[in-house]
Parts: structure tokens; sequence; C-alpha cells
């Protein structure tokens, strides 16, 4: 299979491979993909707390380097998003950015449920820090 | 020495015509042209000679007799040949075959073609090391079995079959023994008197031959095999196989399987040192890395690793200059992983991850040092990026873990 230029790029140099500390309550965590679908990918996202801002993003993929491509060229684009902002990121976009042939189109899908799973747990670690910093305030208070 | 890229390691797949044999077929093109059925004329007559020639060259690579080989397209057509051929003559005897999982397509899928057609087939299981047990084919023999169809020697994982025991299974019950031995042929002893083989299919471009010829060796006595022909026509090749002799190609089969008869000894002997070779460094310098199969009952030039954690297109992206096959779904046509190393149970995930690495007349020391080292940076590369390598090494099971498959919306 011919790859494009974009996915090649992306396979040899991949933007923001690593890990971010999962704990981390600004840290949201997206791991999608089976290993016997041949795709795993793990997509984190960092918020800063004072900006809503993502400023960090980092990923491992298990995959084709479609897949590689996809979830590298996400990390990318989620840099400088709100949380908000992130989730209007489509599977499109990431096909169109690096044209995917239509055999490669899930890579695309795995790419965006990542971002979204990422932003999910980021969403359910910030509803859940609410509630005890609330029990927390409350005795004083 | 420098190396030329790029590396050619899929001798599996296909193989370069050596230039012994393209030097044997020139002739043939232009000046000998003859069609061989033309019986009224020399040039008829001297290819008619020219394939007789190649008929007992290949005959003498599997212990044959002439009159035992019949020419046919490649071993896809042997296959159907072999199959169709004996269910049709012998379709008032029985209409069940045995076959086995592991198969190649054109075996599997003309059982299935013939399972629409009435005949029942059992596909036996492999076992871990990707050979199937005598016990399950003796329990699966019936009175109404006319065919046992399995491989010599896997094309994925190399893993030889216990072909003797089969054909003495076989004869034992009076039932035709069929074999693919498109991998081994002309690579191992391969003889079809000693492993009481009925019919094997044989392909020229496995063996250093041109493709698009192939040939069904199909037993004349005790017993004499009849089958019904596929192809309708003239009635060439005793009227099994009609269709006019693609003489050029026949005389590179036979020059080609000539060679490897004389050859076989010391090319098997330096091919298992080079795949244990490459098989030793990239041990040494990789952890979790498996080989699929057996490795005792395994062709000497075969060896297929999953490289755990890995996935197999993205390891083929990293090596780009070697030419070898991965078993992952990604580079398959169907989209799925490949349904032999499935067959042995070891998960799809590791199936994901397999490369399978042919070694042939032409694979050098320096070349199997290169593609181990490069492996090896492109492997430890991408476990980096790997997440399944992460939770690995942070201690998680992740054959229990809970996969999120269903998308997130």
């Amino acid at each position: 299979m011919a790859y494009s230029n974009k996915v090649i790029d992306h396979y040899e140099n991949p933007r923001n491979v690593g890990s971010l500390p999962k704990d981390d309550p600004h840290v949201g965590t997206g791991l999608v993909g089976a290993p016997e679908c041949g795709d795993v990918m793990k997509l984190q996202v960092k918020v800063n707390p004072q900006t809503g801002i993502i400023d960090e993003a980092k990923f491992k993929t298990f995959g084709c380097g479609s897949a590689i491509a996809s979830s590298s060229l996400a990390t990318e684009w989620l840099k400088g998003k709100t949380v908000d902002q992130a989730l209007a990121i489509k599977n499109t976009d990431i096909v169109n950015e690096l044209s995917l042939p239509p055999v490669k189109i899930h890579c695309s899908v795995l790419a965006e449920d990542a971002i979204k799973a990422a932003i999910t747990d980021y969403k359910k670690k910030q509803a859940a820090e609410g509630k005890s910093a609330a029990t927390q305030v409350q005795p004083s208070a | 020495m420098a190396i030329k890229l790029p590396i050619y390691m899929d001798y599996h797949a296909t193989t370069p015509v050596d230039p012994r044999v393209l030097e044997a077929m020139v002739p043939y093109f232009t000046e000998h042209f003859g069609n061989a059925a033309s019986r009224n004329h020399p040039f008829g007559w001297e290819a008619e000679e020219a394939v007789e020639k190649a008929r007992k060259q290949v005959a003498e690579l599997i212990g044959a007799n002439a009159k035992e080989i019949v020419f046919t397209s490649g071993a896809t057509e042997s296959d159907n040949l072999a199959i169709k051929g004996v269910a049709g003559m012998y379709r008032e005897k029985g209409n069940h075959l045995i076959t086995a999982v592991t198969e190649h397509k054109a075996v599997i899928d003309t059982c299935k073609h013939l399972e629409k057609e009435g005949y029942r087939v059992t596909y036996l299981p492999v076992q871990k090391d990707g050979r199937i047990s005598l016990d399950e084919l003796k329990a699966a023999i019936s009175d109404k079995t006319i065919l046992i169809t399995i491989m010599a020697a896997n094309n994925e994982i190399g893993v030889i079959q216990p072909i003797a025991g089969i054909g003495a299974i076989a004869k034992e019950k009076g039932i035709l023994f069929h074999t693919d031995a498109v991998q081994m042929a002309g690579k191992v002893p391969f003889n079809v008197n000693d492993l009481k083989v009925d019919m094997a299919s044989l392909s020229a471009h496995k063996m250093y031959g041109p493709k698009g010829v192939g040939a069904l060796f199909v037993r004349r006595r005790n017993p004499r095999v009849l089958l019904a022909p596929i192809i309708d026509g003239g009635g060439h090749e005793r009227g099994m196989r009609s269709g006019t002799l693609n003489v050029t190609g026949i005389v590179g089969f036979g020059k080609a399987a000539e060679l490897c008869r004389l050859e076989m000894a010391s090319e098997a002997d330096r091919l298992g040192k080079l795949r244990d070779r490459l098989n030793e460094r990239l041990h040494k310098s990789l952890d979790e890395i498996y080989i699929n199969g057996s490795t005792e009952h395994r062709l000497p030039h075969n060896l297929n690793i999953s490289f755990a954690y890995v996935e197999g297109e993205s390891l083929l992206m990293g090596i780009n200059d070697v030419a070898v096959s991965s078993g992952s779904a990604c580079t398959s046509a169907s989209l799925e992983p490949s349904y032999v190393l499935k067959a042995l149970g070891a998960g799809d995930d590791l199936a994901h991850s397999s490369i399978r690495f042919g070694l042939g007349r032409w694979t050098t020391d320096e070349e199997v040092d290169y593609v181990a080292d490069k492996l090896t940076h492109v492997v430890t590369r991408l476990r980096e990026m790997s997440p399944l390598y992460e939770l690995a090494k942070e201690g998680v099971d992740l054959s229990t873990m809970q996969w999120q498959t269903e998308p997130q919306h």
C-alpha cells in the first residue's frame, strides 16, 4: 500500500509520543481499540486549570502507520484547544489531512474516539474533583 | 561487501528465476517454438521432446515416474484438479473429504466450493505447533471418505505435517491422499513413494522456475488414481488437463527441478544455518518475541515470529527496504489477521504482530544481519510508542483487560 507523505512523516517523526500522569486531576486519558483488532490508541490531554485550554497532549499507539499518524496528528491539533473545541474534531478532518484511503478510515475513527474518551475521562475527573472539593469546603463554611 | 537494497526475504511468495533456468528456456521462445501436440512435423517433435525431458526432471525430484506428472498452470490449478477431480470421479464411492484449517486458500476454497455441491468436508484443527493430530485424522475418517488433502509444509509458518503418517493411514483405509507440496518440494527431500502420497501439487515459481507453470503428480499404480478433468478440450496430459502445453515454462520448470534436486542438500543446510542466525540475533536483542509453529518440524528456510506489542504493518513500514510478509490484518486483502496463526491459538494480537521471513538461494549472511539489526531498531522504537508495551511493563495482564471496542459517541 502506498502511504501519503504526511502519514510517512508522522510515522517517522511522531509528535508527542509519551504519557502523562493518569492520576493527575487535570489529565484525561482515553484508551480505545483492542489488541485482537490490531489497533489500540492511548491519548491523553492535560488541561490548564486557569485557562481551560489543553496545553499538553500525548499518545501511544499500537497499530498500522495510519493509526500512528492519526493519533499523532490528533495530539498536534488538540494542543491550544479548549475541551469543547477538542470535541469538535471530526474523523473526516483527519482523513482529509492525511489523505487516508478508504480501508484506513477506521484509524481516523479510532483517533476521534480516543479524543472523546480522553475528554470524557477529564470531565468525569473534574466532576468528581468538584464534588470532593465541595465536601472539603463545606465543614469549614 | 555492500548490501544491495531492497533485500528480498519473501521466498515463500515467489522466487526469482535462476539464470541457469532462464538460459534453458530462451531457445523455446523463438527457435523451438513448436506446439508439443503437433505430431506430424519436427517443430512439434522438438517441443514434445523438451516437455518429456522436463517431465522426467520434475518426476525425478519427487521420486515419481514421468508418466505420473500432469503439467498445469500452477499449484492452484493442481489443487483444484486433484480435489475436484477426485470428488467428481469417486462421487459414487462417497462424498466426504478431510483437510485442515491451515491449508492454502487454493485447497480451502476448493473444498468450500464442493460443500456447496453437497460434499461434506472435515477441517481438522491443528495443535499449537501447527501440525494436525493423526488420531484426530483417524477419528474423522468414515466409510464415505474419498480424499484426504493435507499440505506437506505450510506457506506461512513452514511447519511440515506428518505426511508419512497421513500416507500410511490413507493407504490402510484405502482413501486417496493429496498433498500440496508447493513449499516443500525442491527444498527438502520429498518422495511420493516413501510418503505414500497419491497426488501432489507442485509449482515452478517457488523453486526458482517461472511463474504460470505447475504440476500435479497423479499416481498410476497401486492405486491408479483417476481424475475427472476440470478443463475440457483437446485431451492433453492423458486427458486430465486439456490446453496447449506451456513448453517454455515447462522446460524452465524441469531445469529448476533438476537444480533443486542436485543442490537441495547443501542449500537446505546453508539456509538452515542462516535462518538460525537470524533467529538468534533477534532473540539476543529483543525480549518477548515468539516463533509461530514447530521449530522441529519446519522448513529450514522459514522463520515466522511475532513481535509482541507491535503491529505488523507498522513494522513493515519501518523496514521498507526489506521484503517480508506479515500476518497482520492490515497487510491482507481481507482485513483479517492470518487464519493460519489464529488456528495455532496464539491469540489474534500475536497474529497481528507477526512477520514471515522466507530465505532463499541468494540470501547472504550480510542480509540476515542487516535485517535482524534493522528489525531490532524498529521494534524497539515502536514499542516505545506502544500502549500495550507500557501496560505490560506496568504489570497489567493484557488478556484479562476490558477493551473499549465500541465507539464513544
